[in-house]
């Protein structure tokens, strides 16, 4: 659903302790620097390669966790369209996880491993899924806010240097799009609803913007890798920047369905053609970040909960396909 | 339903419910795994088949409120009965347990609708066949799944050997009900409408058997089975299903969403 490097605050920044060969380095750079794309068997500098792990399992941990947000509407959907279309999306969410661990595990670090590191606590994953879904409404909005958000960051993403990272990223825009529209399609039902669909609406864009807009990580005066990654083409675009991008968008699509973004600061700045924003409580992103989201132990009870009482599948799908293959090389 | 044989209509109504409710219960069951699966490619499977369900259920509940003639669509039909009005077998309401029983129930279902599907094809009433010719090959393809688990586990671990035993054992009691026929069936069967599903417990026996047979399981011993769901007599587990399913519509009846 949706990335970017979450840290926190006190975390070192990126060890330079592998000192890597300057003729490789310097070859390297240049394809990167030429927008060619990096395969999995192609030499890269450890740091790059480690960056590239953390980010692409983040996201990937996002997707799955993700998934528990909106699966806690599915069985409650108000009708049989409506529930077909989020079953069919938090899928979509899980087939994206699929596809970037698998992206990941091109760097060398098995799925089992990045699992354990998310249930360990040491893998971070985007602070917007320790938020809880209340009502209906907070489908209409993930999707609409949250998935919007997301595509602002992966659509750069889709011409990343990691070539495995690049091609994942333009099957999940697609449907991101999708979502996205699925979600504004709620909104705008309820909020040309009853009172009720409305106040669940307003309510719903009054708890999920100002997470949706820190989904976008730290200004970029704190963002100590944005440089190294841009140079590198992991990022393209600076969290600022596509924050920004983000605000510009939502904002008449919110006045266009009659909800009121909550924000008293917004105003339109004619001059640089772009809307002023107030100041974002970064203290509430970096609590999150730390795992002190409202739901966050909930999320993680449930992601280990389902691991665990689903190891006997996993160990009985083992030990059938090793007897079966010790069965063929018998006969 | 005796009462209104020669209501054609009616009988349709009660037996498009029964295809539609079938599909209906079971797709809400699979959506509770979403998030929840023993592993990622799990997950996506299971909600692959609770896709197809609703899907199904979708137009054969078209189909009953069509029927019906009252102006209740698919949505009037999922979302505004109670208990004693649904007309699913109780196989599918049944809980989803672990994965094992999931997977036991999902075989006797799937297997069985695959067949009926396949009959349904043919039926004299197009749009049942327009529905059930699309639907078997999604069927034929939920049956290999659950068919291909039942191996795996059967075949896999002392662990999972047992709690596949066990989750057969639990729903193994709803299975006859699947090859019920009654009056209100009866004159469907006779314009063609419906198929006589009694005729198709061989050939399910027999898929059943071999199933079992490379899952190292006993088949359960015959036992007085256990019925109700086509006259709307169903488990307790149907009403927190509903109470869980049709929140939204019946806390906001004037709402549209």
């Amino acid at each position: 659903m949706y990335t970017t490097e979450l840290k926190d605050k006190n975390q070192a920044p990126q060890s330079a302790a592998v000192v890597e060969d300057p003729a490789r380095l310097e070859a390297f750079e240049a394809r990167v620097a030429a927008d060619d794309f990096i395969e999995p068997k192609d030499w890269m500098p450890e740091a790059y390669r480690k960056t590239l792990v953390r980010q692409i399992s983040q996201h990937a941990h996002s997707e799955i966790v993700g998934m528990l947000p909106e699966g806690n509407w599915i069985t409650r959907a108000p009708n049989l369209r409506r529930k077909a279309i989020l079953l069919a999306k938090v899928q979509d969410e899980g087939g994206h996880g699929l596809y970037l661990y698998a992206a990941a595990e091109t760097l060398g670090t098995s799925r089992e491993e990045m699992i354990d590191a998310l249930h360990s606590g040491r893998a971070k994953y985007s602070t917007i899924f320790n938020y809880p879904t209340l009502t209906w409404a907070d489908i209409g909005a993930i999707g609409w806010l949250v998935d919007g958000a997301a595509i602002m960051n992966q659509v750069p993403l889709q011409r990343t240097s990691y070539g495995p990272y690049a091609r994942a990223m333009v099957r999940i825009c697609k449907e991101e799009s999708f979502h996205q529209r699925q979600g504004y399609e709620i909104m705008t039902a309820l909020a040309a609803g009853t009172d009720a669909q409305k106040r669940m609406a307003q309510d719903a864009l009054n708890r999920w913007w100002w997470p949706s807009i820190m989904m976008f990580g730290p200004p970029d005066e704190n963002s100590p890798n944005t440089a190294q990654s841009i140079r590198w083409r992991i990022k393209r675009e600076t969290n600022d920047e596509l924050r920004q991008k983000f605000i510009d968008v939502t904002v008449p699509q919110a006045e266009a369905i009659g909800l009121t973004v909550p924000d008293p600061d917004l105003t339109w700045n004619e001059a640089r053609g772009s809307y002023d924003y107030g100041a974002i409580d970064w203290d509430e992103f970096y609590a999150v970040v730390r795992g002190e989201g409202p739901v966050a132990k909930e999320r993680m009870q449930a992601r280990v909960k389902a691991w665990e009482e689903g190891a006997w599948v996993r160990e009985a799908a083992a030990a059938h396909a090793a007897k079966h293959q010790a069965r063929e090389a018998a006969e | 339903m005796t009462k209104l044989v020669g209501v054609k209509e009616n009988l349709l109504f009660d037996y498009a419910c029964r295809l539609g409710d079938d599909s209906l219960i079971l797709g809400q069951r699979l959506s509770e795994w979403c998030g929840h699966a023993p592993m990622l490619e799990v997950d996506l499977s299971l909600a692959n088949v609770g896709l197809d369900l609703i899907g199904q259920a979708t137009h054969f509940l078209a189909l009953a409120g069509e029927a019906e003639g009252k102006g209740r669509d698919a949505d009037a039909l999922a979302f505004r009965r109670d208990v004693l009005d649904f007309r699913n077998c109780l196989l599918v309401e049944q809980p989803n347990g672990d994965f094992a029983q999931t997977i036991a129930r999902q075989f006797l279902f799937s297997n069985w609708q695959e067949l009926l599907f396949r009959e349904l094809g043919t039926s004299t009433n197009l749009a049942i066949a327009a529905i059930a010719q699309k639907a078997v090959k999604e069927v034929a393809y939920h049956a290999r799944l659950a068919n291909e688990w039942m191996v795996r586990l059967g075949d896999g671990t002392a662990e999972s050997h047992a709690r596949l035993a066990s989750g057969l054992d639990w729903m193994w009691r709803f299975s006859d009900e699947l090859f019920e026929v009654d009056a209100a069936i009866e004159p469907l069967i006779a314009s063609g409408v419906a198929c006589d599903i009694r005729k198709l417990r061989p050939e399910w026996d027999g898929i059943v058997a071999r199933v079992l047979r490379d899952a190292t399981l006993d088949l359960p011993k015959p036992r007085r089975a256990t019925v109700g769901g086509r006259s709307g007599h169903h488990s307790e587990h149907l009403g927190h299903l509903l109470t869980e399913m049709q929140f939204l519509q019946r806390a906001y009846p004037d709402a549209k969403w």
